[in-house]
């Protein structure tokens, strides 16, 4: 476990070193939903109908810059052999530089969540739906993506790949997380597709460790 | 000690990296004493130290933090006085709070090589140890690895430079396929 925590330690240090490159990806999703305003028109009615959608498809695409730096860095300046080559258990280490990944870069756009709310008028129970779907989604969405990143590190240009990759698997989260929203907006339970995202997320906790472990050292060969 | 000898392109870095369990060999198996080390993997791994060409420490941390985080990964107990001796022996005075990225190539180098002095372990796979050292360096790690061999350690290294004369060398000479 002390070694779980010293990865912890030594990638959220880096996180705080580089913070530059941590805050675009965030800075990114701002932006672009900052753009289907001036785009699509500013009536109310249509940004709330199209509000949860473009906010999630957004934070998708931010997590996919975000994805990118997971193992890059430590790939090429080999950190990452020596990972592979400590005699701890792999994927719990993998689980601890996800951990602070996710800590990073997934919860400054939960913070930011209700500034995206205001700007695309989403009344209060759709935002609460939308921040909850954001609090479990977004760790899915990091789980899943390392076990591409680790795949795709030892690759020059492995940016698009990992978005070819990536969508097309997001679309059940991104389904079930924009139709809670609107169950939301129709004052409608939404616990359903809470407890299938839930269940994707335990799920992934379970497995993906071995998974991103096993990239890791695919990546290496 | 084993040097592994032979021409640009001849495989003596895949060797190292297969004997380091990086990458997987095509045939065959890597035994570690009686076992397999897929079978056996973190008994080989606390016994191994691995330099390659990369350095294994990132650049925005400083030397200091690195070694920290290296000596906890390998499960040992962490004391910065150690870790700022061996970097005083290195020719590293006052470098302990510098970002790697600031340093030379040479002084990167020696970062990597302060693992050999801070963790124990029995067989060091070296990628071309004596790269971007200069004499001074060279001689440092030449008197370590004696020092090492002497103690019944073993060493599986690439150069291709000469190591000094008192040690004592197998050669494997790799032919370029």
């Amino acid at each position: 476990m002390s070694v779980f925590w010293s990865v912890f330690k030594r990638d959220w240090l880096l996180a705080f070193r580089q913070n530059a490159e941590f805050l675009q990806p965030v800075l990114f999703c701002l932006l672009v939903v900052t753009m289907f305003p001036l785009g699509i028109g500013p009536s109310p009615q249509t940004l709330q109908k199209v509000g949860p959608g473009i906010i999630w498809v957004a934070a998708l695409l931010s997590s996919l810059l975000a994805l990118e730096k997971l193992f890059k860095q430590d790939f090429l300046d080999g950190s990452l052999e020596q990972l592979v080559l400590t005699p701890a258990s792999l994927p719990m280490l993998a689980i601890a530089k996800v951990l602070v990944h996710w800590l990073v870069s997934s919860l400054p756009l939960l913070l930011l969540s209700p500034l995206l709310a205001l700007f695309l008028n989403l009344t209060w129970d759709m935002y609460w739906a939308l921040l909850l779907t954001l609090l479990i989604g977004t760790p899915l969405m990091s789980l899943i993506g390392a076990i591409a990143v680790a795949l795709t590190a030892g690759l020059n240009k492995g940016g698009t790949l990992l978005g070819l990759l990536l969508l097309p698997v997001y679309i059940p989260l991104l389904i079930f997380a924009t139709s809670a929203v609107e169950s939301a907006s129709l004052n409608i339970p939404f616990v359903g597709q809470l407890a299938i995202i839930g269940a994707m997320l335990l799920f992934a906790i379970a497995l993906t460790p071995f998974a991103v472990a096993y990239a890791i050292k695919v990546s290496q060969n | 000690m084993l040097v592994i000898a032979g021409p640009n392109g001849a495989g003596k870095t895949s060797l190292l990296r297969i004997l380091a369990g990086l990458s997987s060999p095509e045939a065959g198996e890597i035994h570690w004493g009686t076992k397999a080390i897929d079978d056996d993997e973190s008994d080989y791994k606390s016994a191994l130290i691995y330099i390659g060409h990369k350095l294994g420490f990132s650049i925005n941390l400083t030397a200091l933090e690195n070694l920290r985080f290296w000596m906890q990964q390998r499960e040992q107990p962490v004391n910065d006085d150690v870790i700022i001796d061996v970097l005083d022996d290195l020719a590293l005075v006052g470098m302990e709070d510098v970002l790697v990225r600031q340093m030379s190539a040479g002084q990167q180098r020696r970062v990597a090589l302060a693992r050999l002095w801070l963790t124990p372990a029995k067989i060091w796979i070296l990628d071309e140890p004596l790269t971007a050292l200069d004499k001074f360096g060279i001689k440092l790690l030449q008197a370590r690895m004696l020092a090492h061999i002497k103690r019944g350690g073993m060493i599986i290294s690439t150069s291709h430079q000469q190591f000094a004369e008192d040690i004592p060398v197998r050669v494997l000479e790799l032919e370029p396929s």
